[in-house]
């Protein structure tokens, strides 16, 4: 019987399936952080447990540093507990721990991938919603709650119910301008924040597999704004030159013998979806958002639709039925693990070279790692940065999620490279747009929402 | 936190507002507690409180006229992170029960992992829900875990959750509890060299 992507991964990974329920999945890989493994391991040791596979799991510090300074001790109280106890959590259960002052610490969907610990065919999980990154590589990696966290650390399993499959193929060139972070605010805008509930999505079409497996990332990883449990896409050569050689891929004569195993990663022919899409890439023009979840989302040539929801744009304090390029904003924010990598960061530095960015617009740029920093350092980016006078800080989930010191003001619009514009997501009261790494880049010099097409 | 559910019956908070995300529900700022308990004080802190900490008159958990044990959304509650935190402030604040037309897969197992039992009713239904509340705060409704049956007056709907969350939620046990109990099963998988990358 033809079998998806998903099924393939999907089915080798069932240890069993109880009657009338769940299935019981064999986790590969589990990812943790500060803000939602403390409580796991309180639950384990409560229990009387040992972690079960303390080497499947990898362990770093993001949602909660600072991105200042980070040599330093924490200054916030509350926030260095939570850090030292994952520090503290891990020694403790023998778990490798890339924390703060490590020179692999970062985002832990940053981090996972550029390791090459993510790697094709593998389940994965951590407790957060963004895990879908990891689909990238043709894994099926999900979000999951602190209980599961705890279930995955007793018994290196969780119970699943098998969601329904659906494949958005997204076919043709990309203009020019035109993004892989365009093309996923675009689905979202089409489908909504809750279209694709109780799916797993395969990508796939022509402008998917032009990607670069950044850019294939950036897709899979807000795949969880339409409400998906995940996103994936098949593996090709993009995906194994991007692995090879990496810290934790396989050498070898077991490098070869993986990737004849992950050359059959691939949905068959006849291979049945609950629900299919095609898009045509030529539709899609630089996005961006209006409102408040990731599905409020036009061209940046567009105007908010006159039906959209009076409560976000009170919030967003914009008006139905008015253009949204020209738009004052106070702040730009390059980062977070939908567009924090090196090449995201080449991307903006190779516009912004030369140019200065406006006086009203204060910008942050926030590598997604130490090596994206270190390289960055390596490539003379943090030069052209200091230039244009962008202020290049250090890696963390920073003001994606505002959890560290590293707040929008109250009021104050933020173009952002993110992958969430719920209100209060950047601080209290904060206004956040979405946008590409080069929307956002040309926001900081024009200190307003530009068109990118107009200035390359 | 309770464990195990099964007939409630209890007046409820309507919050008449769709796409109700995790980081409403508890803002990322309050994560950085390390135990499970106390989140309920933050619930929905910004919409309910202002800057200063004072309570925000108009936003209905302020409400002195809407108590209950059962919290009632629009569709799609619960989008957005996975923190599980959601959940706990919920419980914690003395819900049992969510009910919505339509929730997040990650925050429904989260919920279903600390015995808050997440009802999904139709869109028609639960407008009815928020009608009834509007016209008497004073409404009861009833859950029956048991029978799978919402109860608004004369009004009875059914609800879908899969046995094996049932069984859980009736008896008090959870997932762990019976991962564990098929440890050794879970290890004889570990041993087939195919299943593992
Ligand atoms: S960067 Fe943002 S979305 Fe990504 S893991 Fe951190 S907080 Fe979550």
């Amino acid at each position: 019987m033809p079998k998806t992507l998903f099924e393939k991964i999907w089915d080798r990974h069932v240890v069993k399936t109880i009657e009338g329920g769940p299935s019981v999945l064999y986790i590969d890989k589990h990812f943790i952080h500060e803000v939602t493994s403390p409580q796991a391991f309180k639950g384990l040791e409560k229990r009387g447990l040992e972690v079960f596979r303390p080497k499947q799991i990898v362990a770093t510090a993001d949602h909660n540093v600072p991105t200042i300074d980070q040599h330093l001790p924490i200054k916030e109280e509350l926030s260095r507990i939570q850090v030292q106890a994952l520090v503290d959590n891990t020694k403790k259960h023998h778990i490798d721990l890339y924390g703060l002052g490590h020179p692999y610490q970062g985002i832990v969907h940053v981090i996972g991938p550029e390791l090459g610990v993510t790697q094709p065919g593998m389940t994965i999980v951590c407790g957060d919603s963004h895990t879908s990154t990891h689909g990238a590589f043709a894994t099926i990696s999900f979000g999951i709650g602190t209980s599961e966290v705890e279930m995955v650390m007793a018994t290196q399993c969780l119970l699943q119910s098998k969601p329904k499959l659906m494949r958005i193929n997204v076919e043709g060139t990309l203009n020019k301008g035109v993004t892989s972070k365009d093309i996923i605010l675009y689905i979202i805008a089409h489908i909504s924040a809750s279209g694709a509930t109780g799916y797993f999505v395969e990508y796939a079409g022509s402008a998917i597999r032009s990607l670069s497996m950044e850019g294939r990332m950036t897709i899979c990883n807000m795949s969880i704004e339409m409400g998906a449990r995940g996103g994936m896409i098949a593996p090709d050569q993009t995906t194994f030159d991007y692995l090879e050689g990496r810290e934790f891929a396989p050498e070898g004569a077991e490098w070869e013998k993986k990737l004849t195993e992950w050359k059959q990663l691939h949905s068959d022919e006849d291979a049945l979806f609950d629900k299919e899409i095609t898009i045509a890439a030529a539709d899609i023009e630089p996005m961006i958002t209006y409102g408040t979840n990731p599905g409020m989302g036009v061209s940046v040539t567009g105007r908010i639709p006159a039906e959209a929801d009076p409560k976000s744009l009170a919030y967003m304090g914009l008006q139905a039925g008015a253009a949204i390029k020209g738009k004052k904003v106070d702040y730009v924010f390059i980062g977070s693990c939908t567009n924090s990598r090196i090449e995201d960061l080449r991307l903006v530095a190779s516009f912004v070279k030369g140019r200065k960015k406006a006086d009203n617009v204060e910008v942050w740029v926030v590598p997604g790692s130490k090596q994206v920093e270190q390289q960055a350092i390596k490539e003379g980016i943090d030069k052209v940065f200091a230039e244009a006078g962008f202020n290049l800080r250090q890696p963390g989930c920073s003001a994606c999620l505002a959890m560290n010191e590293d707040k929008i003001p109250a009021g104050k619009y933020c173009i952002s490279t993110s992958n969430r514009n719920f209100e209060g997501r950047q601080g209290p009261n904060a206004r956040t747009l979405l946008a590409s790494p080069l929307t956002a880049a040309v926001a900081a010099i024009t200190g307003e929402v530009a068109d990118i097409r107009e200035f390359i | 936190m309770s464990k195990s559910i099964n007939k409630i019956t209890s007046t409820a908070v309507p919050i008449h507002l769709e796409n109700i995300d995790t980081d409403q529900i508890i803002p990322a700022r309050f994560l950085k507690a390390t135990s499970r308990d106390g989140f309920g004080d933050n619930l929905f802190r910004d919409w309910r409180y202002n800057a200063d900490g004072t309570p925000k008159k108009d936003f209905i958990l302020n409400n002195p006229t809407y108590s209950g044990r059962i919290l009632v959304a629009g569709k799609n509650f619960g989008c957005g992170s996975s923190r599980e935190h959601a959940a706990w402030a919920i419980k914690d604040a003395g819900f049992d029960v969510v009910v919505s037309s339509f929730f997040a897969d990650i925050f429904k197992n989260n919920a279903l992992n600390n015995f808050l039992l997440p009802v999904t009713v139709s869109e028609e239904f639960l407008q009815q829900i928020f009608a009834a509340i509007e016209k008497d705060p004073k409404t009861n409704i009833s859950v029956d875990l048991e029978a799978q049956t919402i109860t608004l007056g004369g009004n009875i709907t059914s609800f879908d959750i899969n046995n094996y969350k049932k069984t859980c939620l009736l008896n008090g046990y959870d997932d762990i509890d019976y991962l564990l109990s098929i440890r050794p099963e879970i290890e004889a998988f570990e041993q087939k060299p195919q299943t593992i990358q």
